[in-house]
């Protein structure tokens, strides 16, 4: 039996893991949250793709075999949703921890990359006359490299 | 269940090491106002599982032991397998998770630091381990994942313990990440489906060999590159040095020795069983030698101990990936006999470093100092697994090393000597890596005065008695490198595991006979049984 998806839930799959993935690379946890819960979608409907098909109910008796849905696919899906659930009800609780801490919930740089921001900071300092960084802390300096969809950007002008 | 195994049948077993600790975290869950309690039904359970994981590791020597859960026969119901890698990841895991269950307990206030909510570690840990355990048991892709949902879930919580600032920064790359990997593996096993009907590993290893080649080439890419993030292979393992090390220290200890294993062992798993033609393998290699000695330049330059450990755990899982990339007999052999070495001694440093910890209050190498006169006991502690790791002879870790020196130099392709030399030059460097932390945090004079801490004489027996099983898989490395070889030869000769799991007639045909005849003969009529979901 040759398989021939629908055309539709496939234009449908490439809409949900396009944007699932634009929003995946956003700092901010909420959207991050948001693109992961698309992408869980789009799977789950190329689970019902890979499945083939729609048809009747699979209970013996009561529809012929060649007309029955393949019920597989549907039991995992099932589980990737519960997964997915569980999952998404952790992110909420992380970003709004996030948010009570911080009162943001922006995916921050590693340490490794503060470091180097803090270094850089360090050697620029090194060149540049002292009043004129007076103002400027080693720690705003990382927080600028940091803050890329911020206000504090736009100081680096 | 249908008895298959003539001798002995101890395929009841099977399903303990998840069975358990997961009623135990229930149960756990349930007493959450007594803490005493918890402790110890957290340590029978384990103490259960390691038990189990004994008698699977012997029983399976013999052939592996099948288990259809529910009476539904593979490829319909979802069988639990136990081979020799199963076995043997099972116990050294067991070993690893009991031992840093009895540390935290020795920490007194189950946690070191305050903030730290005590009543949801015992269970969230006894899930950690049911995922670990059901990860390594199953016979079914999806179960698989499954497993990895479960043991990915208690991560999560464990790592974010606490909920600091810190911990939710570095939680919020672990899991980030992590999901990614998991909705990967997941589009994975959706197209696995779509070309084989199947997610059953037996039915797939018999089925994936007439499936395009390309789209065989594109589920094994999937596959690895899920298990390679879980697995932290270069240049997906960015997100390990920085999650890690702000756990508390027997979370870290766990995380290090056992979950990075876990994405290992999947790969080993589906390499060997679902595309033994080995077409990716020089992209391994690759990936191999990248892993060894990018991860090792890392730690070089670390200045904190934690951090540096997570840097050499990145390079060291290089090691393994170059015996898996071999695909020969002895480079798998030693891949597996590596694996169970670092587990116990990645696991054993993260619990000193623990130790180092409270003893001089810092894990800064800057700020440490001077341990070696205040505290002898630790310095050999530490000492121990320190030299393994960096595989000096005779210790466990030179072992492991020189069978995949020797496993490379027999394969004898250019790639393979780049790999020998690549490894040869990650050990050393690991040994400078080693011997800077040895030098600061032992032998230089302290920089600011050790606090006068004494340290609970739980943890350091526990820490002690982890070096002793490294110890002791140096001592007895001959038998058990028989086992490995043996293990490394059934995963070549992937027939032995499909006619386990699928042997022709009664269990092969995916119908439980006294449920399904009945319903046919009810209906009237012929030829409905489940066909197995055929595309």
């Amino acid at each position: 039996m040759v398989m021939t998806p629908n055309l539709a839930l496939v234009a449908v799959i490439v809409v949900l893991v396009a944007v699932g993935v634009y929003l995946l690379l956003e700092r901010s946890l909420t959207r991050v949250l948001l693109g992961i819960v698309m992408i869980g979608n789009g799977i789950n409907l190329l689970f019902l793709v890979a499945g083939g098909r729609a048809g009747g109910s699979p209970i013996i008796g009561r529809t012929p075999e060649d007309e029955m849905s393949d019920p597989l696919p549907q039991a995992m899906v099932l589980t990737a949703i519960v997964i997915t659930l569980g999952m998404t009800a952790f992110l909420v609780t992380m970003a709004y921890r996030s948010w009570q801490l911080t009162r943001h919930d922006e995916v921050q740089d590693d340490l490794e990359d503060r470091r180097v921001a803090e270094r850089a900071a360090l050697d620029l300092a090194a060149f540049e006359d002292v009043d004129a960084t007076s103002d400027m802390t080693l720690e705003s300096e990382a927080a600028e490299v940091r803050d890329e969809t911020g206000d504090g950007g736009a100081r680096r002008g | 269940m249908t008895g298959v195994r003539a001798v002995g049948d101890l395929s009841w077993a099977v399903p303990l090491p998840v069975l358990l600790p997961l009623s135990a975290a229930g149960l756990a869950l349930a007493l959450w106002r007594h803490a005493r309690a918890q402790g110890v039904i957290s340590v029978v359970a384990l103490s259960g599982v390691l038990v189990t994981a004994i008698t699977l590791l012997v029983a399976a020597d013999d052939g592996p032991l099948v288990l259809d859960v529910g009476g539904w026969s593979a490829p319909v119901g979802i069988p639990l397998v136990a081979d020799r890698l199963s076995a043997l990841m099972l116990t050294i895991s067991a070993v690893v998770m009991l031992a840093v269950l009895v540390y935290s307990l020795g920490q007194g206030t189950q946690y070191g630091d305050d903030e730290t909510p005590v009543a949801i570690f015992h269970p969230t840990y006894l899930v950690l381990a049911a995922g670990v355990s059901n990860a390594f048991l199953s016979g079914d892709l999806f179960n698989l994942y499954v497993g990895f949902e479960i043991l990915l879930a208690a991560s999560y919580v464990l790592i974010t313990l606490g909920g600091t600032g810190e911990r939710i920064r570095a939680g919020t790359i672990y899991v980030v990440v992590s999901l990614v990997s998991s909705l990967v593996f997941l589009t994975a096993l959706a197209l696995v489906y779509a070309a084989t009907g199947t997610v059953n590993l037996a039915q797939l290893a018999q089925r994936l060999p007439d499936v395009d080649p390309g789209v065989q080439a594109a589920l094994q890419l999937l596959l690895l590159l899920a298990f390679g993030i879980k697995a932290a292979i270069f240049p997906l393992s960015a997100w390990l040095p920085d999650s890690y090390p702000t756990a508390p220290a027997p979370v870290t200890a766990v995380f290090a020795g056992l979950l990075t294993k876990v994405g290992v062992y999947a790969i080993i798993r589906t390499q060997t069983l679902l595309f033994p033609d080995g077409a990716a393998d020089t992209a391994l290699m690759v990936a191999a030698l990248a892993t060894m000695v990018i991860g090792i330049l890392g730690a070089v330059a670390q200045k904190d101990i934690k951090r540096l450990l997570s840097f050499t755990l990145v390079s060291h899982i290089g090691y393994m990936i170059f015996g898996i990339s071999l695909a020969s007999e002895a480079g798998l052999a030693a891949a597996i006999f590596y694996v169970g070495h670092h587990i116990t001694v990645q696991t054993t440093l993260f619990l000193v470093v623990g130790l180092m910890e409270r003893r001089g209050g810092s894990t800064s190498l800057d700020r440490l100092g001077g341990l070696a006169k205040v505290a002898p006991m630790l310095a050999v502690l530490f000492f121990v697994p320190a030299m393994s790791l960096a595989g000096i002879p005779p210790l466990s870790g030179f072992l492991g090393k020189a069978g995949l020196l020797q496993a490379g130099v027999d394969s004898g392709t250019p790639l393979a000597y780049a790999l020998v030399a690549g490894a040869v030059l990650t050990s050393l460097l690991t040994l400078y890596a080693i011997v800077k932390a040895w030098n600061k945090a032992f032998w230089q004079t302290a920089p600011a005065e050790l606090p006068d801490v004494r340290l609970p004489r739980g943890m350091v027996g526990t820490a002690g008695a982890l070096v002793g099983v490294g110890l002791a898989i140096t001592v007895v490395a001959g038998p058990l490198y028989d086992y490995t070889e043996r293990a490394a030869r059934t995963l070549r000769d992937p027939g032995a595991y499909v006619d386990a799991v699928l042997p022709d007639g009664a269990r092969g045909s995916g119908e439980s006979e006294d449920v399904t005849e009945e319903v046919i003969e009810e209906a009237g009529e012929a030829g409905l049984a489940p066909g197995g979901g055929t595309p």
